[in-house]
């Protein structure tokens, strides 16, 4: 859906972690994304290049890992995965359930090359 | 559908797109704007509390009847309520005008060519639409089932439509908007006997597989068929509301999206 704007405030929020460690660059960028966080990866894969020219993560790759979905089952209290359009318990096919994750896109690590070294953070 | 149309960069939030820096052009800050959409969104919901409005948040793919429900909901209740409509759906004055000939106050945004609303957008038509008075106000979402979903508006209640022109398939093909539904309305179902291939037990079994307890209402607004759970419905979610905003609080709808998670990293 928006993968253009959210791969902008992606390389915003990594460039403002690359300067606050005074990193010279940027190596790899690791965002995990939920199948029902309406995201597109192969979007946002597509769009990351251009989000990223200019700044600090220009040299950048960007990783992909997909999260995944999973359900809590309020009547028999397991904890499974799910596929998006079946989200019941798959232990006792209850549809009282709760998402646990599969919804959200979040940054996990930022590789910051610094002096020629690479660190993680 | 939205890498087609550069959705997110809309005239409600351009500001926050591009910063020029020191005269230079577009330079991209955008920082984490779903948050920022978020904060928005809450900013709104005051509003309409301080109005004591209740205010529905109506999506669905394009021309699965928004316009005439809305049509339909208005002859029904005007004598009971005052109503206001927030258009969306399209870049034309044609919807709004459709309203605004039923006597209800209708503003239309003009989206360009995006394909969502966003809270920054209504938030700049409720500057220029009159919310005192108002009981309900309804925003008709840019017909489109993939991206509206991601948006909080500020709305108190989200309905989602589902003509029985478009298939029983629809809930699983589209999980994050029909799973965000408090109310899901399977519309046009006058024509229920002409088209075999929608089945309304299946199309409910295919909400139910996402986990959704979502009440599910038939009718039609082209024949005022199965209007008054509707109707009912509606009513029953303003005084919920309006009880809520007497204690100091609101409602919200039940599902609200995570949008992007940026968090602090630290060494
Ligand atoms: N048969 C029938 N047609 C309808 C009904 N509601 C809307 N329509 C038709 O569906 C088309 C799209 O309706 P509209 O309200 O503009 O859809 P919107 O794009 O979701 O606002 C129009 O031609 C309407 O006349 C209904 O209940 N029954
Ligand atoms: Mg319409
Ligand atoms: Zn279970
Ligand atoms: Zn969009
Ligand atoms: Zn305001």
């Amino acid at each position: 859906m928006h993968e253009i704007s959210l791969c902008q405030s992606l390389i915003d929020k990594v460039q403002q972690i690359a300067v606050t460690h005074g990193a010279l660059s940027v190596g790899l960028v690791t965002l995990r994304i939920g199948p029902l966080s309406g995201v597109d990866p192969l979007l946002m894969q597509h769009a990351y290049p251009f989000a990223a020219a200019g700044s600090l993560a220009a040299e950048s790759k960007l990783l992909i890992e997909l999260s995944p979905l999973r359900v809590r089952c309020e009547g028999c209290c397991s904890e499974t995965e799910v596929e998006p359009s079946f989200l019941i318990c798959s232990v006792c096919g209850s549809h009282h359930t709760e998402l646990v994750s599969g919804d959200e896109m979040t940054l996990m690590s930022v590789e910051l090359v610094t002096r020629g070294e690479v660190g993680h953070v | 559908m939205c890498d087609t149309c550069g959705c997110n960069i809309t005239p409600g939030n351009l500001r926050f797109a591009y910063k020029p820096l020191n005269g230079t052009t577009a330079v991209a800050v955008l920082k984490n704007l779903l948050a920022r959409n978020d904060d928005q969104a809450t900013h709104n919901r005051y509003h309409f509390d301080q109005h004591r409005i209740l205010t529905i948040n109506l999506m669905s793919s394009p021309g699965s009847g928004k316009t005439a429900l809305l049509e339909a909901t208005i002859d029904a209740l005007h004598h009971e309520y005052r109503i206001g409509v927030i258009e969306g759906d399209l870049d034309t004055e044609n919807d709004a005008m459709r309203i605004r000939a039923k006597g209800v106050p209708a503003h239309q945004i003009i989206t360009g060519s995006a394909c969502h609303l966003d809270a920054h957008m209504v938030h700049d038509a409720l500057h220029q639409f009159p919310l005192s008075g108002l009981d309900i106000l309804f925003i008709e979402n840019v017909g489109n089932l993939v991206c509206p979903a991601s948006f909080d508006l500020g709305q108190h209640r989200n309905v989602v439509l589902l003509s029985v022109t478009e298939g029983d398939d629809k809930p699983s093909k589209y999980p994050v908007i029909f799973r965000a539904a408090d109310l899901v309305l399977f519309t046009k179902s006058d024509l229920l006997p002409v088209l075999d291939d929608f089945s309304p037990e299946r199309a409910e079994e295919n909400l139910r597989n996402l986990a959704s307890s979502a009440p599910v209402i038939q009718l039609s607004a082209r024949h005022a068929l199965g209007l008054q759970p509707w109707l009912d419905w509606l009513r029953g979610q303003l005084v919920i509301q309006r009880s809520q905003v007497d204690q100091g609080e609101s409602i919200r709808p039940r599902i609200q999206h995570d949008g992007a998670h940026f968090p602090e990293v630290s060494i």
